[in-house]
């Protein structure tokens, strides 16, 4: 945060870089069920920001030592493609990854009821095939998607966003040129209620702009939400069109 | 969070806190009792052996030169790594780094790196080839909570007494390691509706959640990391982040601007 923050104007006439407001998202588009193997899958675009989730489960636990008698385990595996960013990005997990992998896991577990499944294991995999900041709360947001895809029992959706501080401004969802060279970025995720699963910052902030900035982020949250549970019911609308033609052509009754 | 603690203890706990105390009579924003002991391992060039309570934690600071990142031509480089070694606690295995492992080290390194602690530039040898590495390698000794709060100051107290050894790389005289802010994380958990600071081992396993903020010495707040499986709620984060500035701040000027 804040290595090279000389000489970079992030505003112009009151407008970011990208022509956006101080609070407002990236262009948000999620497709639901984009995957045939996946019991739920999710594809999202948050910015320039590609991401795909998949939910396989909930299913048998191996290795088996891990299996809870009570309730259900949840792994959720985050991934970066070598490609996903300017520099080629060595393949496979690293410490970044591992921290990422953990606070998302727990971002959504409360929110899924895991006792309806002891002694199995809910599989998140989120891919991050192009990063552009916010690849976290990118992946989060579509592994709710595809956690709800898969039809597991939740208490409700999760929704992720990032607030941050650039040139001594509080913004919305950073891209990358705001997270670079920015002052702080604060990603959270929260119930479609307001309950925070996942709060993290970095950077530096007053608490005064650490209260803006929580308000802010939670607003985001909220457009998100709406965005998610469109998909959502966009899917199934379609899936109900498919359907009801086929219903009101019922096959002729075959004549013995 | 992961050691397994008796329905029995669990419920005693529980009945202490809905009584408005801890199992050991603590406040619940009261710390245990910190100690900080600087210059411990004479080999390392800074080090600090902190005990907060009955967590024990053992931080060395290694230094060496060697290449810049390419961003960065002109600037040092930290690197911070944490080892729960099995001697620390039965749950602790050896073997690479696990994500609590992982996640405990990177939280440290925040602290040190956001708060801009280490004046990086000044660690510039000759800019684009050589500059100073600082390793920040975090022992745990004895796993009794709240590791991530006693490692932290570990880090920082340990840097406070750190020497660049320039003569030994023929880079002229060892100077004091220069250090501009002392970022002081602190950490809550929340269980039922109560928040309680510096949690023990029992206490971390019985909670919901638990948040870490990193306070810089201008009262302003540097580094935020929730863990756990529960959730919180706007008010109980402000409250936390409220009452971590005031700790932060004691514990700052008791133990470190001496």
């Amino acid at each position: 945060m804040g290595e090279n923050d000389a000489n970079i104007t992030f505003f112009k006439d009151g407008l970011r870089l990208d022509g956006r407001r101080a609070d407002e998202l990236r262009p948000l588009k999620i497709e639901v069920g984009i995957l045939a193997r996946a019991d739920g899958s999710c594809y999202i675009e948050m910015g320039g920001n590609k991401v795909i989730a998949a939910v396989y489960g909930p299913r048998e636990v191996h290795p088996r030592h891990l299996q809870e008698v009570t309730r259900a385990i949840v792994r959720y595996r985050y991934n970066m493609a070598s490609f996903s960013v300017e520099e080629r990005k060595r393949p496979g997990p690293d410490r970044r990854s591992y921290e990422l992998s953990k606070v998302s896991r727990e971002a959504l577990e409360p929110v899924i009821l895991t006792s309806y499944f002891p002694r199995s294991v809910i599989d998140v995999f989120v891919e991050v095939l192009q990063a552009d900041a916010g690849t976290r709360t990118a992946g989060i947001n579509a592994a709710s998607v595809a956690l709800a895809d898969a039809g597991i029992p939740m208490k409700s959706m999760i929704s992720s966003c990032a607030a941050g501080k650039v040139g001594g401004q509080l913004v919305l969802d950073p891209m990358k040129e705001e997270d670079n060279y920015g002052e702080a970025d604060m990603p959270i995720a929260m119930t479609p209620d307001g309950r925070i699963t996942l709060l993290q910052m970095d950077g530096h902030m007053t608490r005064e702009e650490l209260k803006t900035a929580l308000d802010m982020a939670m607003g985001g949250c909220r457009q998100v939400y709406e965005v998610q549970r469109k998909a959502l019911i966009d899917k199934y609308n379609q899936m109900e069109a498919e359907i009801i033609p086929d219903q009101e052509q019922p096959q002729e009754a075959e004549v013995l | 969070m992961s050691s397994v603690l008796s329905e029995i203890r669990k419920d005693y706990l529980y009945n202490m806190i809905l009584k408005g105390t801890r199992a050991d009579g603590r406040y619940f924003d009261q710390y245990r009792e910190i100690s900080i002991e600087r210059g411990v391992i004479a080999k390392a060039e800074g080090s600090a052996r902190v005990k907060l309570g009955s967590s024990q934690v053992l931080v060395g600071i290694k230094m060496q030169p060697g290449e810049p990142f390419p961003d960065s031509p002109n600037r040092g480089v930290i690197i911070t790594n944490a080892e729960l070694v099995p001697l620390a606690s039965p749950t602790f295995e050896p073997g690479p780094p696990n994500e609590t492992g992982i996640e405990l080290a990177r939280v440290v390194d925040r602290g040190v790196r956001e708060s801009k602690a280490v004046d990086l530039e000044a660690l510039c040898i000759t800019p684009g080839k050589q500059v100073w590495i600082i390793f920040i390698d975090v022992h745990i000794l004895d796993d009794c909570g709240n590791l991530i709060d006693a490692s932290s100051l570990g880090a920082i107290a340990a840097l406070l007494s750190t020497k660049v050894p320039a003569s030994k790389f023929g880079l002229g005289e060892d100077h004091p390691l220069p250090i501009r802010d002392l970022p002081i994380a602190t950490t809550a958990i929340e269980f039922g509706d109560v928040v309680m600071f510096d949690p023990d081992s029992d206490e971390e396993s019985i909670a919901n959640s638990r948040l870490t903020v990193i306070t810089t010495a201008d009262g302003s707040i540097c580094g935020l990391q929730k863990s756990g499986t529960g959730v919180l709620n706007l008010e109980k984060v402000h409250h936390i982040v409220d009452i971590a500035g005031e700790k932060a701040k004691e514990i700052r000027e008791k133990f470190l601007e001496v």
